[in-house]
């Protein structure tokens, strides 16, 4: 066994993000740590320290795998190049899609929703985490959104997690895929 | 002839997976890009192949290499 380094605990930090916003939808926005720092790694550093040493959700899927996964490979499309470019194409969309809601609360044009959407489907009420006026209404949104987009990226992971190797949610990962090419490009 | 950890560049997604499974700190991700093996320290223990989520390192016999 290696020794355990102080970002080896980050797992923690997964648990408690979406803990924090069950109680207030608010601290939501501290995930965007999870979307900045790769990026700031991979555009600065040109490497994937965040991935290799410091992802609380991949260090969580490691643990929680490390008990509960069938530990097969999954099917080769899963980590192939057009599946990971193609999801990572759909997450930036729903993402898009997102921010616009927040745009549309900002304008006034439409009322916060006060709900958690899984899978972009399905509807799950959230407003005991809710406590409007303590700021404008799209930074609810935005928080409900962001609440949503990593909660249901989480759902996937486990699901990917149990069925194939812990790890496996990473193959496809848009921050992963993401940081990954901007690593290439810079590294030609 | 012996046995020695490699990694598809094409394949590989650079998770650092592998790395955190290697006991003799063999193997590392270069770049951000993909995973490359020192072959001085491996040892053939397969630990980084058992954990790869893409299959994408396998360990092999290298038929004597330069
Ligand atoms: S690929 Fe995604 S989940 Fe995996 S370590 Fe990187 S950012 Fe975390
Ligand atoms: S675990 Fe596999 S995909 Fe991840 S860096 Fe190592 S060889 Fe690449
Ligand atoms: S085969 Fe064993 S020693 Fe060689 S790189 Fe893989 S984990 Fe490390």
């Amino acid at each position: 066994m290696k020794s355990k380094k102080w970002y080896d605990f980050f797992w923690i930090w997964s648990i408690l993000f979406f803990s924090l916003g069950f109680f207030n939808i608010l601290f939501a926005w501290l995930g965007l740590f999870d979307f900045m720092l790769p990026l700031i790694f991979a555009i600065a550093g040109g490497n994937k320290w965040f991935c290799n040493n410091m992802c609380g959700r991949g260090q969580l899927f490691s643990l929680l795998g490390s008990k509960c996964s069938r530990n097969k490979i999954a099917p080769r499309w899963m980590y192939s190049k057009w599946f990971r470019a193609a999801f990572l194409i759909f997450f930036m969309t729903m993402f898009g899609i997102m921010i616009f809601q927040t745009y549309l609360v900002f304008r006034g044009a439409s009322d916060v929703g006060a709900a958690v959407k899984l899978l972009w489907t399905f509807s799950v009420p959230w407003e005991w985490a809710y406590t409007p006026g303590l700021f404008d209404g799209w930074v609810y949104q935005f928080s409900f959104g962001f609440y949503s987009l990593m909660l249901t990226s989480t759902l996937i992971g486990l699901l990917v997690m149990v069925l194939y190797r812990p790890r496996t949610w990473c193959t496809f990962c848009p921050m992963g895929t993401m940081t990954q090419g901007i690593c290439r490009i810079k590294n030609r | 002839m012996s046995k020695k950890a490699r990694a598809d560049k094409e394949i590989c997604v650079a998770c650092g997976v592998c790395v955190r499974a290697c006991p003799r700190s063999a193997i590392s991700v270069f770049k951000g890009c993909y995973a490359t093996v020192d072959d001085e320290s491996c040892v053939g223990c397969r630990l980084c192949e058992k954990s790869c989520p893409a299959g994408a390192v396998r360990v092999e016999v290298q038929a004597n290499e330069k």
